[in-house]
């Protein structure tokens, strides 16, 4: 039970660095930042086994259309993509990741809802 | 506000988002909480949306609007409407989408960076996640798509082999590369991202079409990590943890559950993704085992079988949900469990056609997950077990697999039935299951075969029950 919760506050610790090596080294900006990318990266992966290793067979569909709605995230960077005036070609791009991503997002979080209601104890 | 202000504080909205899906993930490990999980991790992506919009650089949000509008609307009806034997299909498709998505805004990215006049330098970060996460993205989407035909059996319904197939995936996966490193050592030629997402979505199709029905289960998970890595890639590519913290929890779901699929089929992914498994038919083999020995037995007789027992577990496999018998197989155990028999199902992980698949099934017919058991928590209680009703279900219960080195499924986890005192078994014939092999079970001293369609087998033990 509680180191699943230490490994939650890892990715905050990553974040951290982040922001107190990008004030500190600004010399070797770019090693960094790819560094400190990886550093969340790695994390990330390493709690990501802990906590789904944890999930029950009998929820593995709902986890799995669950996570499809989670990697719907990249909307994010479709947004910024849609939303900046830079380019025209980007605009498009971002348009259509939008759509994707949305339906990702929506479809997978509704789908896992409907699912997870029919689950029910005994009466 | 300040701009560099205001980053900061969408930054610690993406972290408090991050925290929620992970949080989303933590609360999935129990029924119970697992719906506000689900919640968590939809407010986690609206705050993470909303943050987006304040951004500086987004100063647009007519397509922005109407793009979410097109999708969502498209992901509701989906969502809704989704019957769940055809939850395998809708996954697939969310997860090719999830990939194309992926793909197009890191090539966003490289647009805008040369439209905004600095283009990247050589070997820099966003150019390398943005060629990784172009190709992950084609493959994952084009080799989804092509899962997608062939679980809804539009398209490939047989596996696809062709001469030296390895050979030409071999040199596109090369060609591939070559392009990824021209892409890195000149961020300004467009045209090799783009040369590299076709290369990367022909090998996708030419990766999965060759791949069989039985094996769709694996392939689902190893496409919906490969949409969680391609998030994670694009993550590094417009320098957003967001994404990488995302994507990363989503690619290690999707390894976890590939592994527990290889493991229930007895077989490495390497095996699956490049082996050719071809079911051997010796029909002299099905002769020897099944010759006279095969016991034929009418409802009245397993219903009498019923009333001496205790306890009954009942084995289903995707046969039933093809039949779409769930329904009425909860009727009967709750006709059972009128009469103080105690009754539980056990589900082999590959029982249904994606992981997990039989329990959505069974908790669609309103069976209360407390009495689906996995196959390593009912296996010791079968020696204890008075009945057994498998319906639907062939090689998940084939004792060659423990007992015949030889045997294509040897090694096979299966749920040892054959150690009750009864086995019924509802089945149309003694046609062999995807591994193509007679199974021993239908001719054991403790089985009894009850020939029928498997709904009306069942509405039929519903009524000889009832009538004792």
């Amino acid at each position: 039970m509680v180191p699943s919760f230490v490994w939650c506050l890892l990715p905050a610790c990553g974040e951290a660095c982040l922001l107190a090596e990008q004030a500190a080294a600004a010399g070797h900006e770019r090693l960094d930042a790819l560094l400190t990318a990886l550093t969340i990266f790695v994390l990330a992966m390493w709690v990501g086994f802990e906590v789904i290793t944890k999930v029950p067979a009998t929820l593995h569909t709902p986890l799995t259309s669950g996570s499809n709605a989670v990697s719907g995230i990249t909307v994010v960077g479709a947004l910024v993509a849609v939303g900046a005036v830079a380019s025209t070609a980007a605009t498009g791009l971002g348009f259509l990741a939008t759509i994707l991503a949305t339906v990702n997002v929506v479809g997978g979080f509704l789908v896992t809802h409907r699912m997870l209601s029919m689950f029910r104890r005994k009466e | 506000m300040d701009p560099a202000l205001r980053i900061a504080l969408i930054k610690l909205a993406y972290l408090v988002s991050a925290v929620l899906f992970i949080g989303t993930f933590r609360l999935l490990a129990r029924p119970r909480t697992a719906i506000l999980g689900n919640l968590l991790g939809a407010l986690g992506m609206v705050l993470a949306v909303g943050a987006t919009l304040c951004h500086p650089d987004v100063q647009r949000y007519t397509w922005a609007g109407v793009g979410v509008a097109i999708g969502g609307g498209i992901g509701a009806a989906l969502a809704l409407r989704v019957p769940l034997t055809a939850m395998p299909q809708m996954v697939a498709l969310l997860n090719g989408f999830g990939g194309a998505a992926s793909l197009l805004v890191a090539a966003a990215e490289l647009y805008q960076a040369m439209a905004r006049g600095h283009a990247y330098r050589a070997w820099d970060q966003p150019v390398v996640a943005a060629a990784v996460s172009g190709m992950i993205g084609a493959v994952t989407f084009w080799g989804s798509l092509v899962a997608f035909l062939k679980l809804q059996e539009w398209l490939f319904r047989r596996p696809v082999h062709y001469q030296a197939q390895h050979v030409v995936n071999a040199v596109l996966g090369a060609i591939a590369l070559v392009l990824a490193i021209w892409l890195a050592s000149r961020p300004d030629a467009l045209a090799a991202y783009w040369l590299l997402v076709l290369a990367a979505s022909v090998l996708g199709v030419l990766l999965t079409i060759p791949i069989g029905g039985a094996d769709m289960p694996v392939v689902i998970c190893l496409l919906n990590s490969y949409s969680g890595l391609a998030a994670a890639g694009t993550g590094f590519v417009i320098d957003n943890n967001a994404l990488i913290i995302s994507g990363s929890l989503v690619g290690a779901s999707g390894i976890i559950l590939c592994q527990i699929m290889c493991k229930a089929m007895n077989r490495s992914l390497t095996n699956v993704l490049f082996g050719v498994f071809t079911a051997q038919l010796d029909e002299g083999l099905a002769e020897r085992v099944y010759a006279g020995k095969v016991k034929g037995a009418s409802a009245e007789e397993v219903a009498l079988l019923f009333e001496s027992a205790q306890n009954v577990v009942i084995v289903p496999g995707y046969g039933l949900a093809v039949a779409q018998a769930q329904h009425a197989l909860h009727e009967l155990a709750n006709v059972l469990e009128a009469r103080g028999i105690r009754v539980t199902y056990g589900i082999h992980p590959v029982a249904g056609r994606m992981p997990g698949h039989m329990n959505v099934l069974l908790a669609e017919a309103n069976v209360p997950y407390e009495q689906m058991k996995e196959m390593d928590e009912i296996n010791p209680y079968f020696p204890q077990t008075d009945v057994v009703l498998v319906i639907g279900a062939n090689d998940v219960v084939n004792p060659l697999a423990r007992t015949d080195p030889s045997s294509p499924i040897a090694g096979m986890p299966i749920l040892n039935v054959d150690q009750a005192r009864t086995v019924v078994v509802v089945k149309r014939s003694l046609s062999p299951g995807f591994a193509g092999i007679p199974n021993p079970l239908f001719a054991a001293d403790n089985t009894l075969m009850f020939f029928g369609d498997g709904k009306q087998a069942v509405l039929e033990l519903i009524s000889a029950v009832k009538q004792l």
